[in-house]
C-alpha cells in the first residue's frame, strides 16, 4: 500500500519520503491527485480546515463591505440589492461553510488519534462528505456570477440567511437567488449528515482496547453530541428546503400564503433546524475547551461525568427551544411562556459547564500559552453571551430586542467570542501535531490581543444600537436615529479583527517553514494523539494502544499516581 | 509586556471606547424610554433581568478573574503537578440547584408579564386600527371611521384615568413584516394569511418613530413608521378631516392635473376618495398632503420631492414596487399640481 | 502500546458492528425528514382553499399496504435463511421481497394515475395535493432506492458472491427496508385514516 501522507514542508526528516526531483510537473499532479482522492482522515481533516479558512476570508470580505456601508447614516458604499446579498452570503457562508466544516475538520483529524485507531469508520463516506460540502460552497459562490454576472452581484442569495417565506416564493423572488441558497445547502447538508454518521459510528464502534465510553476524551464526546444534533436538525432543514423547491418549481403551496399556506410553518421548520444548529457549532468548541483548559492548568477536568451529562442535557433540551426565535409572531401567551421556560432551562447545564471549567482552573498552575489565552477569553465571553441569551429568553424583553442589533451582538458574542476563539485555541494547540512545528508564540500573542480588542470594540458596542431601536438586515438608516457613532465604532473594531486574522494566517504559513520543531508532545498533555509522531504516520499508531483511564499519557508519565 | 499590564491597557482602551457614545445623538427609538404601558411593562421586567444577570456576571466573572490571577504559574514554580481533583458531588449539586432557583424566579416574573401584556383586556373605549403591511409601505385603516391612510398613524393619547388604548390588528398583503415602535410597545410580526394584534397606550402627545423589523425585501430599510399621538380633540379633528372626500379642484390647472392623473395608470394602484381613482395596490392618496413624509419615511413630503418621486421612484427607493411611468416633465408638473391640493 | 507499566486486566468494551450503528443513525436522520413532511401534512389538513378533498378522492390502499408490509415478513425469512446459509431459500424470499415492493410501487403509480387524470389532483392543485404527493412521493422514492439496493444484493447472491461475512451487511440493508415499511404505517395512518 502506498504511503498516503504527503510530506509537508518542515516535516521531520525521518518520515520524509524520497521524492524524485526530476519531474516537478508530474510531482504536482501526483500530489494533487493524492489529495483529491484521499480517504485518509488526516488529509480530509486538513482539506476541511483549509476550505473553511478560505471561506472565512470570503465571509470576512463580505462583512467588511457591510460595515463600510453601515459606518454612517445614508451612505452609498454599496447599493441596497448588493447589500442584501452581502449579508445573506455572510451569514450563510460563516455558518455552513466556516463554522461547521472547520470543526468537522478538527474532528476528522483528531478523533481517530484520540481513540487510538487507524481511521474513522467509513473513510470513503468521509471523502464523499467533504466533497459534498465543498461543492455546496462552490455552488453558493457561483451565484455571484450567475444571472447578471457580477453587476448587482449576480443572483447571489438576498433573502437573509434564514430565508423567510413567502419572500422566497416565486412570486416575490423571481430570480434564482433562493434556488442557489436552497440547493447549495441541500448539497452541503448531505455532507454534514454523512460526517455525523461517521463520527457517531467511530465513537461507538472503533475505540482502542480498554477505552470505555467514559474514558474517551471529552472532545470526542462533544463531537458525538454535535453529530447527533446534526442528524436531528439538518434533516428538517433539508426537508424544508425541498418543500421550498417544490413550491418554486412544481407549483406547490407549502409556504404559499395566497393558497392558504403558512408563512409561520417555514419559521417553525427553519428554527427547528436553526436552534440546534448553534449547539452543533458550540459543542466542538466546548470540546476543545475541555481539552485545552485542563492541560494548561495542569489539572484533570473537574467533573468529567457531569460534563458529559451536561452536554447531553443541553443537546436534548435544545431540541425544544426553537420558537424563542419567534416570540413576535403572535403565538399564544402559553406558547411564549413555554419557550421562554425551555430556553432558560437550557442555560442551566450550560452554566454548569462554565463552573466546571472554573473549578478545573482552581488550584491549578495556569500557563498562559496562546491556546490558554484564547480559552480564558472564551470563558469570559461565553459567560456574557449566555447572560445576554437569558435576557433574550425573557419573552417580553425579546419583543423589543428581537431582530435588532442586540441580537446580532449576542450571537456574534457566541459565534466569534466563544466559538471562533476556541477555534483559534485549537489551532495553536494542535498545529504542532499536524505539521510538526510550533506556531510562532509572539505572532500568536499579537493575534490574540489585537483580536480581543477588536472583538470587544465591535461587539460590546453593537448591543447599544439594538437597544436604541436599530433593526438588523437594513442597508442604511436615518441620520436622526442616533445610531451613527456607534456604528462607526463597530466598523473600526471589524477592521482591527481583520488585521488580527491576517496576522494569524501569516503565522500559519510562516510557521510551516520556520516554526520550532515540536516533537510528539510539546504541551505535556495526556490524551492519545500526543503519543504519535508529529505529524503522525499514515497509519497513526505502531500498535493498538491499551488504555486504563481517560488520561493514558498521564498514567504513563505518573506511574505512581495513575488515574 | 507582562500580562497584568496588557490587561490594564486593554481595559483602558475598552473604557475609552465606551465613552465615545456620549458624543452620539439623542434617539427617539430607545427601548428604555417607554411612553406607553406595554413598553413600560417590558422595561420593568428588563431591569429585573439585567439586575440578576449583572449579579451573575459580577460573581462568576469576578471568580474567573480571581482564579486566573491566584492560580497562575509563578516563575518560582518547581514543575510538579498540582493535586488532581476529579470532581465533588456536593459542589456540583449546589451549582446545579442555585441556577434552577434563579431560572424559576426569572421565569415566573417573565410569565406574568407575558400574560399581562398579551392577554390585556380590551376596554370599550379602545380604538381599533388595522395595519396592513406591504412591500415597502404601511396601509392604515380605521374601520370604525371609514378612514384609510398610509404610513403615518394617528392615535389618541391614553391616560390612566381615561384609558383609550389603540388595538392594532396586523396583517400583510405580501411577505412577512414587523411593526415596531420601540417607545410604545414591543414589536409584533405582520404576517400574510394571519391576523396578529398589538396594543399601545401613548401617555403624551407627540411623534413616535419606528420601522419595519423583519427583512421583507429590497427596501426593508426604508419602510419607516410614524405614530402621532394626539390629544383627544386633535385626534377627533384629524379623523373628521380624513373622512372628507378629496378636495375638488379649485382652479383649471388643478383640474387639468386631475385629468392627467386619471388618464395615466395612477388610478390602477392608488385611490382618491370621491374620484374614479380606486386602486388598492398602492397608498391611499386622498389626504396625501396631510402626511409629513413620502414613501414611508424615505423623504420629507414637499412638492419638489413629490415631483421627483413620481418621475422615478428608484432614485429614492430602488426596489420600490412603484414603477417609473416615464412621464414628460409637463405631465409630472400637472399631476403634482393636483396632488398638492389633496390635504 | 500499553499505557500502564504494571499489568492490570484490560476493561472489556463491547462495541457493536459499525454498519448497524451507521444504519440506525441514518434511519434517525431520515425519520427527522419524514417527520417534517408528516407535520406539514397534518398542519394543512382541511386548509385547502379549493379543489378535491382527501375524502373525495382517496381510497384506502388496503392491498398495497398488505403487499408492502408482507415484504417485511419475507425479508425477515430471507435473513433467517441467509444465517443458515440456505442460499436458494434466501434467493427465493429475497426475490419475493423485491416483487412485493415492486407491486406496491405499481399500486401507488396506478393510484396517482387515477388522481391525476380522473380527479385532477396534482401537486399544484391545492394544499392537499402538495402535501399528499410530497409525502407519499418521498416514501415511494425511498422504496425505489431500497428496491435498487435489494436487487443488487440479489444479483450478488445469484452470482454466488455472498460470503458469510457479508451476512451482517445484508442484515443492515434489511433494517433499512423495515424502516421503509414503518414509514408506510405512519403515512397510511396519517393520510388515509386520520386525514380523510
Amino acid at each position: 500500500m502506498s504511503e498516503s501522507s504527503m510530506p509537508l514542508p518542515g516535516r521531520l526528516p525521518d518520515v520524509a519520503e524520497q521524492e524524485s526531483r526530476t519531474d516537478t510537473f508530474g510531482n504536482i499532479v501526483e500530489i494533487l491527485h493524492d489529495w483529491v482522492t484521499t480517504v485518509d482522515h488526516k488529509k480530509i481533516g486538513i482539506l476541511y480546515i483549509l476550505y473553511s479558512l478560505v471561506m472565512l476570508v470570503a465571509g470576512g470580505i463580505e462583512i467588511l463591505l457591510i460595515r463600510l456601508q453601515l459606518a454612517g447614516p445614508r451612505l452609498n458604499v454599496v447599493p441596497a440589492e448588493v447589500f442584501n446579498r452581502l449579508f445573506t452570503m455572510h451569514g450563510t457562508t460563516m455558518i455552513f461553510f466556516v463554522a461547521m466544516p472547520i470543526f468537522v475538520g478538527f474532528a476528522n483529524y483528531l478523533v481517530p488519534l484520540m481513540l487510538g485507531v487507524r481511521d474513522i469508520a467509513f473513510p470513503r463516506l468521509n471523502a464523499f462528505s467533504f466533497w459534498m460540502t465543498a461543492f455546496g460552497g462552490l455552488l453558493l459562490y457561483y451565484s455571484f456570477l450567475g444571472g447578471d454576472g457580477l453587476q448587482g452581484a449576480g443572483t447571489a442569495p438576498d433573502v437573509g440567511w434564514f430565508a423567510y417565506a413567502p419572500l422566497t416564493e416565486r412570486a416575490f423572488s423571481r430570480g434564482h437567488s433562493t434556488d442557489f441558497w436552497a440547493l447549495a445547502l441541500i448539497l452541503s447538508g448531505f455532507g454534514s449528515i454523512g460526517g455525523a454518521i461517521n463520527f457517531i459510528t467511530t465513537a461507538f464502534c472503533l475505540r482502542c482496547k480498554g477505552m470505555t465510553l467514559f474514558r474517551m476524551p471529552l472532545f470526542v464526546w462533544l463531537m458525538i453530541v454535535s453529530s447527533v444534533l446534526v442528524i436531528l436538525a439538518v434533516s428538517p432543514l433539508t426537508a424544508a428546503q425541498a418543500m421550498l423547491l417544490i413550491d418554486r418549481y412544481l407549483g406547490g403551496h407549502f409556504f404559499d400564503t395566497q393558497a392558504g399556506g403558512s408563512a409561520t410553518i417555514w419559521m417553525h421548520f427553519f428554527w427547528i433546524f436553526g436552534h440546534p444548529e448553534v449547539y452543533v457549532l458550540i459543542m466542538p468548541a466546548f470540546g476543545i475547551a475541555s481539552e485545552v483548559i485542563p492541560v494548561f492548568s495542569r489539572k484533570a477536568i473537574f467533573g468529567y461525568p457531569a460534563m458529559v451529562a451536561a452536554s447531553v442535557s443541553i443537546a436534548f433540551v435544545s431540541l425544544s427551544v426553537w420558537a424563542h426565535h419567534m416570540f413576535t409572531i403572535g403565538m399564544s401567551a402559553a406558547g411564549n411562556a413555554f419557550f421562554a421556560l425551555s430556553t432558560m432551562i437550557v442555560g442551566i447545564p450550560t452554566g454548569i459547564k462554565i463552573f466546571n471549567w472554573l473549578a478545573t482552573l482552581w488550584g491549578g498552575k495556569i500557563r498562559f500559552e496562546v491556546p490558554m489565552l484564547f480559552s480564558l477569553a472564551f470563558l469570559f465571553q461565553f459567560l456574557i453571551a449566555g447572560l445576554t441569551g437569558i435576557m433574550l429568553a425573557v419573552a417580553p424583553f425579546n419583543w423589543q430586542l428581537h431582530n435588532s442589533y442586540f441580537v446580532v451582538a449576542h450571537f456574534h458574542y457566541v459565534i466569534v467570542g466563544a466559538i471562533l476563539f476556541m477555534v483559534f485555541a485549537g489551532f495553536y494547540y494542535w498545529y504542532p501535531k499536524v505539521t510538526g512545528r510550533m506556531l510562532d508564540g509572539r505572532l500568536g500573542k499579537l493575534h490574540f490581543w489585537l483580536f480581543v480588542i477588536g472583538f470587544h470594540v465591535t461587539f460590546d458596542t453593537m448591543h447599544i444600537p439594538g437597544i436604541l431601536g436599530m433593526p438588523r438586515q437594513i442597508y442604511t438608516y436615518e441620520i436622526d436615529r442616533g445610531w451613527g457613532t456607534y456604528n462607526l465604532v463597530v466598523t473600526i473594531g471589524a477592521f482591527i479583527q481583520a488585521v488580527a486574522i491576517l496576522i494569524f494566517v501569516a503565522n500559519l504559513i510562516i510557521s510551516l517553514f520556520r516554526g520550532k520543531i515540536a516533537g510528539p508532545d510539546p504541551w505535556d498533555a495526556w490524551t492519545l494523539e500526543w503519543t504519535t509522531a508529529s505529524p503522525p504516520h499514515a497509519y497513526n499508531f505502531d500498535a493498538e494502544p491499551v488504555v486504563y483511564s481517560a488520561r493514558p499519557l498521564w498514567d504513563l508519565k505518573h506511574p505512581d499516581d495513575p488515574d | 509586556m507582562p500580562l497584568c499590564r496588557k490587561i490594564a491597557l486593554a481595559s483602558l482602551v475598552a473604557m475609552l471606547l465606551c465613552g465615545l457614545p456620549l458624543f452620539a445623538g439623542q434617539s427617539r427609538t430607545n427601548i428604555f424610554s417607554p411612553q406607553s404601558a406595554p413598553a413600560r411593562s417590558i422595561v420593568a421586567v428588563s431591569h429585573f433581568t439585567l439586575a440578576i444577570t449583572g449579579l451573575i456576571f459580577a460573581v462568576v466573572g469576578g471568580l474567573l478573574a480571581y482564579v486566573i490571577i491566584r492560580f497562575r504559574r509563578r516563575d518560582s514554580d518547581d514543575g510538579t503537578e498540582p493535586p488532581q481533583i476529579f470532581g465533588s458531588t456536593q459542589i456540583e449539586l449546589s451549582w446545579t440547584i442555585i441556577p434552577v432557583l434563579i431560572v424559576t424566579v426569572i421565569f415566573l416574573t417573565t410569565a406574568r408579564v407575558i400574560f399581562d401584556v398579551q392577554d390585556a383586556p380590551k376596554p370599550k373605549s379602545a380604538l381599533d386600527v388595522t395595519v396592513v403591511g406591504h412591500q415597502f409601505w404601511w396601509e392604515v385603516r380605521y374601520p370604525g371611521s371609514q378612514v384609510t391612510t398610509a404610513n403615518e398613524l394617528h392615535v389618541p393619547v391614553s391616560s390612566a384615568s381615561a384609558p383609550t388604548p389603540t388595538f392594532i390588528k396586523l396583517t400583510s398583503a405580501d411577505v412577512v413584516h414587523s411593526f415596531w415602535v420601540p417607545e410604545l410597545a414591543g414589536k409584533t410580526d405582520v404576517i400574510p394569511n394571519r391576523i396578529n394584534e398589538l396594543w399601545i397606550a401613548p401617555e403624551k402627545a407627540g411623534l413616535f418613530e419606528g420601522q419595519c423589523a423583519q427583512f421583507c425585501g429590497a427596501e426593508h430599510a426604508l419602510m419607516l413608521l410614524r405614530v402621532y399621538a394626539d390629544t383627544p380633540e386633535n385626534f377627533a379633528a384629524w379623523i373628521r378631516q380624513q373622512q372628507q372626500l378629496a378636495a375638488a379642484p379649485q382652479s383649471d390647472a388643478v383640474a387639468q392635473g386631475r385629468k392627467q392623473f386619471e388618464a395615466q395608470a395612477c388610478i390602477n394602484c392608488h385611490a382618491v376618495a370621491g374620484t374614479v381613482a380606486n386602486g388598492r395596490f398602492g397608498p391611499d392618496l386622498t389626504h396625501l398632503m396631510s402626511r409629513d413624509t413620502l414613501a414611508s419615511g424615505a423623504m420629507p413630503n414637499t412638492p419638489e420631492n413629490l415631483a421627483r418621486w413620481i418621475d422615478n421612484p428608484d432614485t429614492f427607493k430602488h426596489g420600490s414596487l412603484m414603477p417609473s411611468m416615464h412621464l414628460t416633465k409637463p405631465q409630472i408638473d400637472q399631476i403634482t399640481t393636483y396632488l398638492v391640493t389633496l390635504k | 502500546m500499553s499505557t500502564l507499566p504494571i499489568s492490570v486486566p484490560v476493561t472489556e468494551t463491547h462495541q457493536p458492528y459499525k454498519g448497524r450503528v451507521a444504519m440506525f443513525t441514518l434511519i434517525a436522520a431520515e425519520s427527522a425528514i419524514f417527520t417534517i413532511f408528516v407535520v406539514a401534512y397534518i398542519y394543512y389538513i382541511g386548509q385547502s382553499l379549493s379543489g378535491p378533498t382527501p375524502r373525495e378522492v382517496l381510497d384506502l390502499p388496503i392491498f398495497n399496504t398488505i403487499f408492502l408490509l408482507s415484504s417485511s415478513l419475507t425479508i425477515m425469512l430471507a435473513e433467517r435463511a441467509l444465517v443458515r446459509r440456505a442460499m436458494s431459500n434466501f434467493n427465493m424470499f429475497w426475490g419475493l421481497t423485491i416483487l412485493l415492493g415492486a407491486i406496491f410501487l405499481i399500486g401507488t403509480g396506478r393510484e396517482w394515475y387515477k388522481l391525476i387524470t380522473v380527479d385532477h389532483l396534482t401537486i399544484s392543485t391545492n394544499l392537499f395535493g402538495t402535501t399528499y404527493y410530497s409525502l407519499v412521493g418521498l416514501h415511494a422514492l425511498h422504496v425505489i432506492v431500497g428496491l435498487i439496493l435489494l436487487t443488487a444484493v440479489l444479483v450478488f447472491s445469484l452470482m454466488k458472491a455472498l460470503r458469510p461475512e457479508d451476512t451482517k451487511r445484508v442484515e443492515v440493508l434489511a433494517l433499512y427496508w423495515h424502516f421503509v415499511d414503518c414509514v408506510w404505517v405512519v403515512v397510511f395512518t396519517v393520510v388515509y385514516v386520520v386525514g380523510r
